[in-house]
């Protein structure tokens, strides 16, 4: 069994989020350059030390092969994979695998876009997939119209509120304010979030995340490379992912991928939710979070409003401290993909490096959660559980 | 001319209603895929109003988007239309219509049954 697990075969040992929210003066490469240095700088090691590359569909060119040149990189293990704004936290787990493997040491995951700049949604093109002649035609021209047949549905089957969703935004907006580089740092109260705009029912405005140019690296090496390092890293010890579909066309919209996810994830590192100090849950939209929770058991399905209310979510005393960054509803959601900027803050956290008034105390053990595609449709979950060095 | 059919596909091997229309069937991997019309009848699984949009559907907003639930089975995306955005709720019972081509791309649409 032992020999079957990637628990604390891999440490997070660099990470770097690109200050910036509004990038229009540098392209997508020199965007992820930046990044990728600096998590190279951060772990105290250099692009020659680097022997893997993870990156998905948001690198530009031919991805990994016009990166990793552009870079200097000289790679012996390479992972493209795209599952949307989950696809950095796949690449963690992947890039684990293959450090216990031995096949590679030191692995570079590395994301950047411009959609703000650019004003254009971004993401892989859908117009030879096989379902986009029986989805697209009627009016689904944004992502949040997707999500709300979701939460629509999510009210009706478990009664959640509005203004119960709005504290999953009230409490991202609560922890920008202690972060200089967030979007969005003015805090908004629940009233806020259902008195602004409906854009499509039950989602307002204000349930809908920030959309910013940006970008992140993260630095994942094997225990002997860690070792040497002065700098403190995150272990890496549990890792799951999933992909859901409609099911030949039958979807039940109430729950998600992370069903899946979650528990591979939390069996592999050996603990459960009760265990957890602080949690990064991809938060694209306040129901995207609200539905994670659930099914990643913090709390009984369809009880995910009344988990969130009360201050649940708050740092540094909530019962489950939540996306103390500002989450993509406050601080950042570079190129529409929100997975690695929440793990970033989890790798904070556990570094006891996050905003003092938010750091939780003693925090050991953060569970990462991304999800990508379309929740009524097609989307994706990978779950991380990381550890204090010493966890 | 179009014809005003919504077609659904069966399996040949295994009966499963195939949705959306495939040369195969997804459960049980059968090639032997046979094309049906739907009844028409189907009951509202959950929607949205949507009140901004982008495109071509811009200046249509509010409108209802929607997952109906098929007599046969499949949920489908389609739009509510010929009724007012905030009459539509979950388990409405709902009827095939298409549109006239002046009025839009003659896509498979639904109205309130009566």
């Amino acid at each position: 069994m032992s020999a079957m697990t990637i628990r604390r075969k891999a440490f997070i040992v660099g990470a770097y989020e690109h200050p910036r929210r509004e990038i229009p003066d540098l392209s997508v490469a020199e965007i992820q350059a930046e990044v990728a240095l600096a998590a190279l700088a951060d772990a105290g090691l250099r692009p020659s030390d680097v022997d893997a590359y993870f990156c998905d569909s948001d690198a530009p060119g031919v991805g990994a092969l016009s990166m990793a040149e552009y870079l200097g990189l000289r790679c012996r293990y390479i992972d493209t994979t795209e599952t949307g704004g989950a696809s950095y936290l796949s690449h963690v787990g992947h890039a684990a695998a293959a450090i216990a493997l031995g096949k590679c040491q030191v692995a570079l995951c590395v994301m950047g876009g411009r959609p703000r700049s650019l004003r254009q949604a971004s993401g892989p093109d859908l117009s030879g997939a096989p379902e986009t002649p029986y989805e697209t035609p009627w009016g689904i021209t944004d992502t949040v119209h997707n999500y709300a047949l979701a939460a629509m549905r999510h009210m009706h089957e478990f009664g959640t509120t509005s203004r119960q969703l709005a504290e999953v935004k009230v409490a991202a907006s609560l922890h920008a304010r202690h972060n200089p580089n967030a979007f969005l740092r003015t805090p908004v109260t629940v009233d806020d979030v259902v008195n602004s705009p409906m854009i499509s029912d039950p989602l307002h405005r204000l349930d809908c995340c920030v959309m910013t140019d940006g970008g992140g690296a993260v630095v994942i090496a094997s225990a002997e490379v860690a070792r040497r390092l002065s700098r403190r890293s995150v272990a890496v010890l549990g890792h799951g992912e999933a992909a859901k579909g409609t099911g030949n066309g039958r979807p039940d919209v109430t729950y998600t991928a992370a069903v899946w996810s979650g528990p591979a994830a939390f069996a592999e590192a050996g603990v459960t939710p009760a265990d957890i100090d602080y949690a990064s849950i991809y938060d694209s939209f306040t129901i995207t979070a609200l539905m994670a929770l659930e099914d990643l058991g913090f709390c009984e399905k369809g009880k995910g409003g009344s988990f969130v209310q009360d201050g649940a979510l708050l740092a540094p005393h909530g019962r489950l401290p939540m996306n103390t960054d500002g989450g993509g509803l406050c601080n950042n959601q570079p190129d529409n993909r929100g997975g690695m900027a929440r793990m970033i803050e989890a790798v904070r956290q556990l570094r006891g490096e996050a905003a003092a008034p938010v750091q939780v105390p003693d925090c050991r053990l953060a569970v990462v959660h991304g999800s990508g595609g379309r929740l009524a449709t097609r989307s994706s979950a990978a779950t991380l559980i990381l550890g204090r060095e010493d966890a | 001319m179009r014809e005003e059919q919504l077609l659904l596909s069966r399996c040949e091997s295994c009966a499963t209603v195939i949705w959306y229309p495939r040369p195969f069937c997804p459960r049980c991997g059968g090639r032997d895929v046979m094309r049906f019309p739907a009844s028409g009848e189907a009951t509202v699984y959950t929607y949205t109003v949507v009140r901004k949009a982008r495109g071509e559907y811009r200046d249509r907003t509010p409108y209802v988007v929607a997952y109906v639930e098929l007599a046969e089975g499949p949920r489908v995306l389609t739009n509510i239309i010929d009724c007012d955005p905030a009459e539509v709720h979950i388990g409405q019972p709902v009827t095939l219509t298409f549109d006239t081509p002046s009025d839009g791309p003659g896509l498979y649409r639904f109205r309130p049954s009566t």
